[in-house]
């Protein structure tokens, strides 16, 4: 479980985090959403410990990461999965070397056991014929893939995800959603997502956390989403003619 | 100010990339590739423009000697001063700072660009380690170009100035032979020891602390390679006043 207290961030004079309090669930996939400019991804970036914040906690486990040393927050951050919204895949190296990367770094397993591995989560994420290409000659849906791939073969209690469906097509993107929740749920993790794609919302959004201009302004799930009368968040959740629909037959459907 | 923030984050950035090194087994094959790229990528470069700069020097030294009086030896002794003494350590330098620089910083730039340096970072890796000192530990074989460009620039004088006719093998033999002080070539050796840091760390700097994208690789790379080039001139007069005057 992460949980944050208060937090509070800024770049120069301008406040970007103004006191965001909320916890992420174990087992769970946890949604960050909000418009484009509301602090989603300093707040995620904040939690990975990419960048400092000027006051609050949060803590993993129990464990204020501020109070952590150097050392303690690199063991920490081993134990945390990361999919970039690029993917951020390394360059010089096959999709099987990338994969294996965190095994090498922090294993010492034998070259044939962290082959296996890297045969089963390739196989996990429907990658098992890609391992000597390179993450140039992978589509847009199979480098989310990798990347994922990359993230769980640590075996992280942590897997945090920024706009994993950026620059899909639907369906991948929906191919994408499911994976990781199959993954959040077989593994018993804590994922973060950070996301603005309201298919993800209802499809995966077990918990959803609202950000607006810094603030938290509305937290809840898939389902309570729909009976929210906030209207900072039926404005960005609703924007679309098909949601409103949505919505409406889900209104008529439980209100009979 | 800006300046000076920019000098204490380079010294900082400097201690960080000794700290929590990267397990041995992978920074065996980062060495080992940043010697490919770095060192026996540039010998080609290196080797051409000795070559041709040396006999260039050896040429006009010769045309410019028009006193009898003056020994035809001179234009090999006036030909390996030069190259040992500047060519070879601060011009190849130099062009290093270019060829060398500009890749390093373009490539670590290119991975702050596209996340992979704040992968790195969330995987709770020292990335500074990760990626600087690699190049740090082959740029100290850098020496070793340096001593075949001195070579090579030698050869290539010796031909021009021979196959010119502007003196006889055995001239220019006993020139390079002339007056020799082997401190000259310590000297050559420890200036190209403080650039092989210097074009380690600057390139690396910048592509590190770069922000931005594509078009701001382009930029850290020119200015990476303008501030290599102007501490190598900086660092090559103190460094001569200090061992030389």
């Amino acid at each position: 479980m992460i949980e944050v207290k208060d937090l509070h961030k800024s770049f120069g004079d301008v406040e970007i985090l103004k006191g965001i309090s909320t916890s992420f669930e174990k087992g769970k996939t946890n949604l960050i959403i909000g418009q484009s400019g509301s602090g989603k991804t300093v707040f995620l970036k904040c939690l990975l410990g990419l960048f400092n914040y000027e006051s609050g906690t949060i803590s993993y486990e129990g464990k204020i990461f501020s109070n952590l040393d150097e050392d303690e927050k690199r063991n920490l951050r081993a134990e945390i999965g990361m999919v970039f919204q690029g993917s951020a895949l390394f360059d010089s190296m096959t999709i099987a070397e990338n994969v294996m990367f965190p095994l090498r770094m922090f294993t010492k397993q034998s070259k044939s056991e962290m082959e296996d591995r890297v045969n089963f989560v390739l196989k996990r994420v429907n990658l098992d014929d890609a391992h000597k290409k390179m993450p140039s000659e992978a589509s847009g849906g199979m480098q989310k893939r990798v990347a994922i791939a990359r993230a769980i073969v640590n075996n992280p209690k942590y897997l945090f995800c920024d706009e994993p469906n950026s620059g899909l097509d639907p369906r991948t993107s929906i191919v994408i959603d499911n994976l990781i929740q199959e993954i959040t749920r077989e593994y018993n993790i804590t994922t973060v997502i950070n996301s603005h794609d309201m298919n993800s919302v209802m499809e995966i959004g077990e918990k959803i956390v609202f950000l607006k201009d810094g603030y938290k302004e509305w937290e809840g799930s898939k389902k309570t989403i729909f009976k929210t009368d906030n209207k900072a968040v039926t404005n960005f959740v609703y924007s679309s003619n098909l949601f409103k629909k949505v919505r409406k037959m889900y209104l008529k459907e439980n209100n009979n | 100010m800006l300046y000076l923030q920019n000098i204490g984050a380079y010294f900082l950035m400097i201690v960080e990339m000794f700290r929590k090194p990267t397990k041995w087994s992978v920074m065996k094959q980062l060495i080992l590739k940043d010697i490919d790229d770095l060192i026996i990528g540039s010998l080609g470069i290196v080797a051409f423009i000795s070559f041709f700069v040396g006999g260039v020097v050896a040429i006009q030294t010769a045309l410019n000697i028009s006193n009898p009086l003056i020994p035809k030896s001179l234009v090999g002794f006036a030909t390996r001063q030069s190259i040992i003494l500047e060519f070879g350590p601060t011009f190849m330098s130099i062009i290093m700072a270019g060829k060398v620089g500009s890749f390093i910083t373009s490539s670590i730039g290119t991975m702050r660009v596209t996340e992979q340096i704040d992968a790195l970072e969330v995987m709770g890796i020292n990335s500074l380690n990760y990626l600087v000192f690699p190049k740090f530990i082959s740029l100290m074989l850098y020496p070793f170009v340096i001593s075949i460009s001195m070579f090579l620039g030698i050869v290539g004088g010796m031909i021009a100035s021979v196959y010119g006719d502007f003196t006889t093998f055995e001239h220019y033999i006993e020139g390079i032979q002339l007056d020799f002080k082997p401190f000259h070539v310590i000297y050559a050796f420890i200036k190209t020891t403080v650039f092989a840091f210097v074009l380690a760390t600057i390139p690396s700097f910048h592509g590190y602390y770069m922000k931005g994208g594509a078009l701001e690789v382009g930029k850290a790379s020119t200015t990476s390679f303008v501030w290599t080039s102007v501490v190598i001139i900086i660092i090559n007069y103190l460094l001569t006043q200090m061992l030389l005057s």
